[in-house]
């Protein structure tokens, strides 16, 4: 920055508002539901689980939102990658699984690392080749994008079970990652605790990238305007590329963790959590990375609360987060300027 | 064109745009010599605004030629003309509301960080830009928005810069800081095309002036015949400058 625009910074300058009221939801709702639970060990035990699953819906979710808002792409084959990225883990898991059985701290979170690298290179692969074939075909008509998509999702589904096969597959979670922390009365999973580092390290990734970074300024910029932003020289079709590669590699990510909390794969297992996806980011606001994680911490808190004090509410719980939020704020939690 | 014409930087020769159905520009000719500031003129409707987006390939010319420094770049992508040394400011400012002011610069200088005597240049030109420069985008006056993509526009030296109606809706201390900025641009030598429907201003700033009907180009002179012929004023655009001082 120049003297000038150091001078400028320095003087008296009128500041921009901070939305907090979104952020302190979530603290707000988590204080609300602890005279409800009247337990306190319980109250940490459900709002350490919620945390835990809200990181891993945001993995889920982060890539989808990104590939909505810049590209206005509505791409219901998203689950692909989720079910991919989960079954990448038998790759690894083939030739390398005594490493989950080891009694080795670092050959287990290996096997972790491993299984998510070659899931998010498998799954940025395919996206590419989806962005490519599926996809680009149907840019800017919704209709197109949401049947194509879906058949993808079908063709990709019956690709799983041609390779795989067609019964659900178990797998081992790492011998370190079982198990649970103790404090007390309090009980935390690992794999949980894990999940909630995984996801904060990459949450904390994604807004250095948007938020420090030239390529993260052109994706802010090309969420709102792609037009302009070709007018100031970018392709911005190589930067719907990447963010499609991208979004698809999150998802991988996302599914790797998903298949080893839940220790079992199916072909349809990351369309059964698109409902919740689309969700959150409807929450967030669309195009909205922080919006996403605040959407997938509110809602998997949500949805802990109330399967814990009223179980038979849990089904609609989602539902009911996305409509109150949605009447309080129609945009969602973090609307993006859109074209 | 003016007296002792520069040589062409831009020459549109039989552009025909089509937008769908509709047929809007129906064949124009017309030059913008370099380091000189060519106004464009015509009614709502006229086919100004469609002009500049069919030179920034934003909307394909169906037809005809758009010669850039003796280049044809009527077929080129947006990017690749933008990089060929145009730079574009849209009658919507195009501003990035959710970026700061610095971020909307920086963002324009494609080539690394913002020049420092650069800077300095163009927050001269703007003094109001220093007090919002680590600011959303968004918070700014529609007058500060429209400096921002001037700004914007001009962060890195640029061959042409086409302008989309830069007084559109300003109240009149803006419109005359927006003057008062175009007149420096001027004098630092930029070829401007621009795009405007106040007259009054546009006779203050044009050294030539093109005028516009139904997709055709009518008129092309020098600004300072136009602004002598009351007759042809009222011809061409209905209006004599006086009315509009």
């Amino acid at each position: 920055m120049s003297d000038a625009a150091a001078e400028a910074t320095s003087a008296a300058l009128p500041r921009a508002r901070t939305d907090w009221l979104p952020l302190a939801l979530v603290p707000v709702l988590a204080l609300a539901a602890l005279p409800l639970v009247g337990d306190l060990s319980a109250w940490v035990t459900l709002t350490l689980a919620g945390l835990a699953m809200g990181m891993m819906i945001f993995l889920m979710a982060s890539g989808l939102t990104l590939v909505f808002g810049l590209m206005d792409i509505i791409n219901f084959g998203h689950g692909v990658f989720i079910s991919l990225g989960a079954y990448a883990t038998l790759i690894v898991l083939g030739p390398l699984a005594g490493w989950a059985s080891a009694d080795s701290v670092t050959l287990n979170l290996a096997l972790l690392l491993l299984c998510i690298a070659v899931a998010m290179g498998l799954t940025a692969v395919v996206g590419a080749v989806f962005e490519r074939v599926i996809v680009r075909p149907v840019y800017g008509s919704h209709l197109k994008q949401i049947l194509v998509t879906m058949g993808g999702l079908i063709v990709a589904e019956q690709a799983i079970h041609a390779i795989w096969g067609a019964s659900p597959i178990p797998i081992p979670l790492p011998e370190t990652l079982r198990g649970a922390f103790v404090v007390g009365d309090v009980v935390m999973e690992r794999y949980r605790v894990v999940a909630v580092g995984i996801g904060l390290f990459v949450f904390a990734a994604m807004q250095l990238l948007l938020n420090r970074t030239r390529i993260g300024l052109l994706i802010r910029a090309g969420v709102e305007n792609p037009e302009m932003v070709e007018a100031l020289g970018y392709r911005i079709r190589r930067l719907f590329v990447s963010v499609f590669v991208a979004g698809s590699a999150l998802a991988g990510l996302g599914g790797v963790m998903w298949a080893f909390y839940r220790q079992t794969l199916t072909a349809g297992m990351g369309m059964d959590v698109m409902v919740l996806v689309f969700i959150v980011i409807i929450v967030g606001g669309l195009g909205s990375v922080g919006g996403c994680f605040v959407g997938s911490i509110l809602v998997a808190l949500v949805a802990n609360y109330v399967g814990f004090l009223a179980p038979k509410l849990a089904l609609v719980s989602n539902i009911l987060v996305m409509a109150l939020v949605l009447i309080w704020r129609p945009q969602g939690l973090f609307p993006v300027a859109r074209r | 064109m003016a007296e002792g014409p520069a040589d062409p930087l831009l020459r549109l020769e039989g552009v025909q745009t089509h937008i769908g159905p509709y047929h809007i520009l129906h064949g124009i000719y017309f030059e913008v010599p370099a380091g000189e500031l060519t106004m464009l003129l015509g009614r709502n409707g006229a086919g100004k605004t469609t002009t500049l987006r069919t030179i920034m390939g934003l909307w394909r010319a169906s037809a005809g030629s758009i010669l850039f420094d003796g280049r044809d770049i009527a077929a080129l992508p947006t990017p690749d003309i933008a990089r060929s040394g145009i730079a574009y400011v849209p009658e919507s400012m195009g501003i990035f509301t959710d970026l700061t002011v610095r971020e909307n610069i920086v963002l324009a200088a494609r080539s690394g960080p913002v020049d420092k005597a650069r800077l300095e240049w163009i927050l001269g030109l703007f003094p109001a830009l220093k007090r919002f420069w680590n600011l959303p985008a968004g918070h700014l006056s529609g007058g500060q928005k429209q400096m921002l993509a001037i700004a914007r526009a001009i962060a890195e030296p640029r061959q042409l810069l086409l302008v989309d109606e830069p007084t559109k809706g300003l109240a009149p201390v803006m419109v005359r800081s927006m003057i008062e900025a175009f007149r420096a641009l001027k004098a630092a030598g930029e070829t401007i095309l621009l795009v405007e429907q106040n007259f009054h201003a546009a006779s203050q700033l044009g050294d030539n002036v093109i005028v516009m009907d139904d997709g055709l180009v009518v008129h092309s002179g020098a600004m300072s015949e136009l602004v002598a012929d009351k007759a042809l004023q009222q011809r061409l655009l209905g209006l004599s400058l006086d009315a509009h001082q």
